[in-house]
C-alpha cells in the first residue's frame, strides 16, 4: 500500500515538527507560554483528518473522484462544505479584528462578503452546475476556443487561487505563532505540507470532509464564545456597545462608519470585489460540481449563505465584546501595555477573547478550530488550483484530451506540491499584511479576470473567442496592476516612498474594464470563430437551462 | 446528448415559460439584494452621518447595526424563497419538458 506508506511519513513529518516546536517555544527570545490543552487539540485533529484522507484516498480512483467527489455529495452537506471553505481564517481572525479596531465598518465589510452569495443562487448556482464537469474553465470555454479560453480561464484561477493562498498562510503563520510560540516561517510550512497530503491523497472527498468538519466545528465553537461574552455584559450588546465606546479610543465614533471607508471610491471598488469576486472563485465554483444535480446545487447555497451569514454576525459582535474585554487587559499585550502591540499580532482578538471567557481548554479548541479552518480552506484553493493545471493546462489544452486518467492524476499530484511550494514562499513574502485586506485584492482580481467571462459566457450571446480573451485579460492585467502600484504592494511591500494607484481596491475600475473590452472586442469580431461561438449558444442555453446532457454523479 | 433533444426542448413553448419565469424572478430577486446592499454603501459613503444614528434615544449601537442584520437575514430569507420555488413549481416544469423532450 503505497498509500498507507506515504501517510504514515506525513505524519511522522509532522510530528517532528511537534517536537521542533516545542524546542523552538522554549528557545524563543519572546516566548509564549506553551498550551498543551491547544497541541492536544491540534493533533486530535490533524489525526482524524488523516484518518479522512486515508479513507478517501481509498474512494479516490478516478479524477472524477479526486477533483469532485465523483457528483456525490448531498445539497446539505455540500452547503456546509461551501460554508466551512467560505468561513476563512480571515473571516473569524482578519473580521473580527477589523470590527475590535474599527467598530461598524467592520460588520459592513461583512455584509459585502455575504451579498455575493444569494446573487450567486440566483443568477449562476444551477447553470454553473449543468454546464461545468470539474472546472471553471469548462464553462467559459464550453462554446468557445477550447485551446485558447481554457488556457486563460485556468491562469485567471491560478492568479486568485495564489493570492488567496498567500491570505490563509499569512493567518496561518500568526496563528501558529501565537499558540506555540514559533518561528513563523516554520509554521507556514508545516501548513503548507498537510495540505499538500490531505490533497495529494485524499483529493476532493478529504476536503470536502474536512471542511465539513471544519465548518461544523467553526459555527460550535463562535457559538459557544458568543454565549460566555455576551454572558459578561448580561446579554445585552447594547451594553457591550456602551463599554466599548468608553473604553475605545475612537469613542462614539465606532459605532458609525467612515473611519475605515473615508473614501467613496474605494468602499464602492471594495465592495463590487467582494460581491462579484465571490462568484469568480475557482475553489468556490468548484463545489457546485460536487453534487448530483442543479436542485442539490439551489439547496447547498441556501444552506451555506444561512451559515456564513450567522457565521458573520457572530464575529462581529465578537470583535465588539473583544474591545472591552480583551482591549482592557494587560494580558494580552507585549510588556502589558494596552496602548502597545496585541501578542500574536492584530489579527489576534477574538482568540484572545477566548482565552478570557473561556481560560486555556476554550483557547486550545478555538486556535484548533482555526487551525483546522486555514487546513480546509488552503487544501480547498490547492485543488482548485491543481485542477486548473492537470484538467484544464495539461490534460486538455497540452495533450488535447488524449492523456490517460493515470497521467491527468500524476500531473494533478504533482501540481499540488508545486502549489504547496508557492504558498509558502509567497506566505513568507507577505507576513506583515493585514490579512482581511489582503483578502479584498483577491476578490478584486477574481472579479475583473474570472465573473466578466464566466458571466457573459452563461447569459451574451454575442460572446466570442476573441473578445473573452482580450476582455479577461484586460481585466486580470488591470486588477494585478492597481494591486501592485497600490500602497499595500508598491509602498508596503516594496518599500517604495509613495503610491502610484491613489486607491486600495481596485475592483472598481478593472471589472468595468474587462466587461467593456468583452463587449468590444467581441461586437468587432466578425471571423469564421467567432460563428462558431455564437452557433454554440443556443445548445448551451438549453443545457444551462434544463440540465440536459449535464455531466452526472458518478456511480462505483 | 444530440443536438436534436436542444432543437425539440427550444421548440417546447413551456421551455419560454420556464425561462421567463425563472429568469424574472431570479433577477428581481437580484435586483432587491443589490439595491439594498448597494444603498447601505451608497449611505457609507455620501451620508456616514445617516448611520450614526442610535436605534433610541440614549442607546449607543447605531442604525446600522440592524440595518446591517436585516440586509443579511433579509437576503438569506430570499435564497429560501428561491430554492423552494426553484425546486418545486419550476423543476416540475423543467421536468416535463424533459420528458416531453425525450419522447
Amino acid at each position: 500500500m503505497i498509500t498507507r506508506k506515504h501517510l504514515l511519513g506525513a505524519l511522522l513529518l509532522s510530528l517532528a515538527g511537534a517536537a521542533a516546536f516545542a524546542a523552538d517555544a522554549i528557545g524563543a527570545v519572546q516566548k509564549q507560554p506553551l498550551n498543551m490543552t491547544a497541541i492536544g487539540m491540534f493533533f486530535v485533529f490533524v489525526i482524524s483528518t488523516m484518518g479522512i484522507t486515508y479513507w478517501a484516498a481509498s474512494r479516490t480512483k478516478s479524477t472524477a473522484d479526486f477533483y469532485t467527489a465523483g457528483g456525490g455529495i448531498t445539497g446539505f452537506q455540500n452547503g456546509l462544505a461551501i460554508a466551512g471553505d467560505y468561513m476563512s481564517a480571515a473571516t473569524l481572525l482578519g473580521l473580527s479584528a477589523m470590527t475590535f479596531s474599527k467598530g461598524l465598518d467592520g460588520f459592513i465589510y461583512a455584509i459585502g462578503f455575504f451579498v455575493g452569495w444569494p446573487v450567486i443562487l440566483f443568477l449562476m448556482a444551477e447553470r454553473l452546475r449543468n454546464l461545468g464537469k470539474f472546472t471553471f474553465a469548462d464553462i467559459a470555454s464550453y462554446r468557445l476556443d477550447q485551446g485558447t479560453i481554457r488556457t486563460f480561464a485556468a491562469f485567471g484561477s491560478l492568479t486568485v487561487v495564489c493570492f488567496y493562498l498567500i491570505v490563509q498562510m499569512v493567518g496561518a503563520g500568526q496563528l501558529i505563532k501565537l499558540l506555540f510560540g514559533l518561528d513563523y516561517a516554520t509554521a507556514v510550512v508545516v501548513v503548507g505540507v498537510l495540505m499538500v497530503v490531505y490533497v495529494t491523497f485524499g483529493g476532493m472527498i478529504a476536503t470536502t470532509w474536512v471542511q465539513i468538519i471544519k465548518a461544523c466545528l467553526m459555527l460550535f465553537g463562535g457559538t459557544v464564545l458568543l454565549f460566555l461574552s455576551l454572558s459578561q455584559f448580561g446579554f445585552s450588546l447594547e451594553t457591550a456597545a456602551q463599554k466599548a465606546v468608553e473604553v475605545h479610543k475612537d469613542g462614539i465614533k465606532l459605532m458609525g462608519t467612515g473611519t475605515l471607508m473615508a473614501d467613496p471610491i474605494t468602499a464602492v471598488s471594495l465592495s463590487l470585489g467582494l460581491v462579484f469576486g465571490t462568484a469568480g472563485l475557482p475553489h468556490i465554483m468548484m463545489r457546485f460540481f460536487t453534487v448530483p444535480n442543479a436542485k442539490e446545487a439551489r439547496k447547498s447555497v441556501f444552506v451555506a449563505s444561512g451559515c456564513i451569514g450567522y457565521f458573520f454576525m457572530v464575529v462581529c459582535a465578537l470583535g465588539l465584546m473583544a474591545i472591552v474585554i480583551v482591549g482592557t487587559n494587560p494580558e494580552f499585550y507585549e510588556g502589558g501595555n494596552i496602548a502597545g502591540k496585541m501578542l500574536g499580532g492584530g489579527n489576534m482578538p477574538v482568540m484572545h477573547l477566548a482565552k478570557a471567557v473561556g481560560g486555556n481548554l476554550f483557547l486550545g479548541f478555538m486556535s484548533a478550530v482555526a487551525f483546522a479552518t486555514i487546513l480546509a480552506v488552503v487544501s480547498g484553493l490547492a485543488l482548485a488550483g491543481a485542477s486548473s493545471i492537470a484538467h484544464d493546462i495539461y490534460a486538455r489544452v497540452i495533450r488535447k484530451g488524449t492523456a490517460s486518467e493515470t497521467e491527468e492524476m500524476r500531473v494533478s499530484k504533482f501540481a499540488t506540491v508545486a502549489l504547496g511550494v508557492v504558498a509558502v514562499l509567497l506566505g513568507i513574502l507577505f507576513e506583515k499584511q493585514n490579512i482581511a485586506f489582503l483578502v479584498g485584492l483577491t476578490f478584486g482580481i477574481a472579479a475583473s479576470a474570472n465573473f466578466p467571462i464566466l458571466i457573459l459566457s452563461m447569459y451574451w450571446r454575442g460572446l466570442t473567442t476573441r473578445g473573452a480573451l482580450l476582455g479577461g485579460l484586460a481585466g486580470l492585467v488591470s486588477a494585478v496592476t492597481f494591486v501592485v502600484l497600490s500602497k499595500a504592494v508598491w509602498v508596503v511591500v516594496l518599500g517604495n516612498k509613495e503610491a502610484i494607484f491613489p486607491y486600495e481596491q481596485p475592483a472598481l475600475f478593472s471589472m468595468p474594464l474587462a466587461f467593456f473590452c468583452t463587449w468590444l472586442f467581441s461586437v468587432t469580431d466578425s471571423s469564421a470563430r467567432a460563428k462558431t461561438d455564437k452557433a454554440g449558444f443556443d445548445d448551451q442555453y438549453v443545457r444551462s437551462q434544463t440540465g440536459i446532457g449535464a455531466a452526472s454523479a458518478s456511480s462505483h | 446528448m444530440s443536438a436534436d433533444i436542444y432543437k425539440k426542448v427550444r421548440a417546447n413553448p413551456k421551455f419560454a415559460e420556464l425561462e421567463g419565469k425563472r429568469s424574472r424572478f431570479a433577477l428581481m430577486l437580484t435586483a432587491i439584494v443589490m439595491v439594498s446592499y448597494y444603498g447601505l454603501m451608497a449611505l457609507v459613503a455620501f451620508a456616514p452621518d445617516a448611520l450614526r444614528t442610535p436605534i433610541a434615544s440614549g442607546a449607543t449601537l447605531t442604525i446600522g447595526v440592524p440595518i446591517g442584520a436585516a440586509i443579511i437575514i433579509g437576503s438569506w430569507l430570499l435564497t429560501g424563497w428561491f430554492v423552494r420555488r426553484a425546486n418545486g413549481e419550476f423543476d416540475s416544469l423543467n421536468n416535463e419538458i424533459i420528458r416531453e423532450a425525450s419522447k
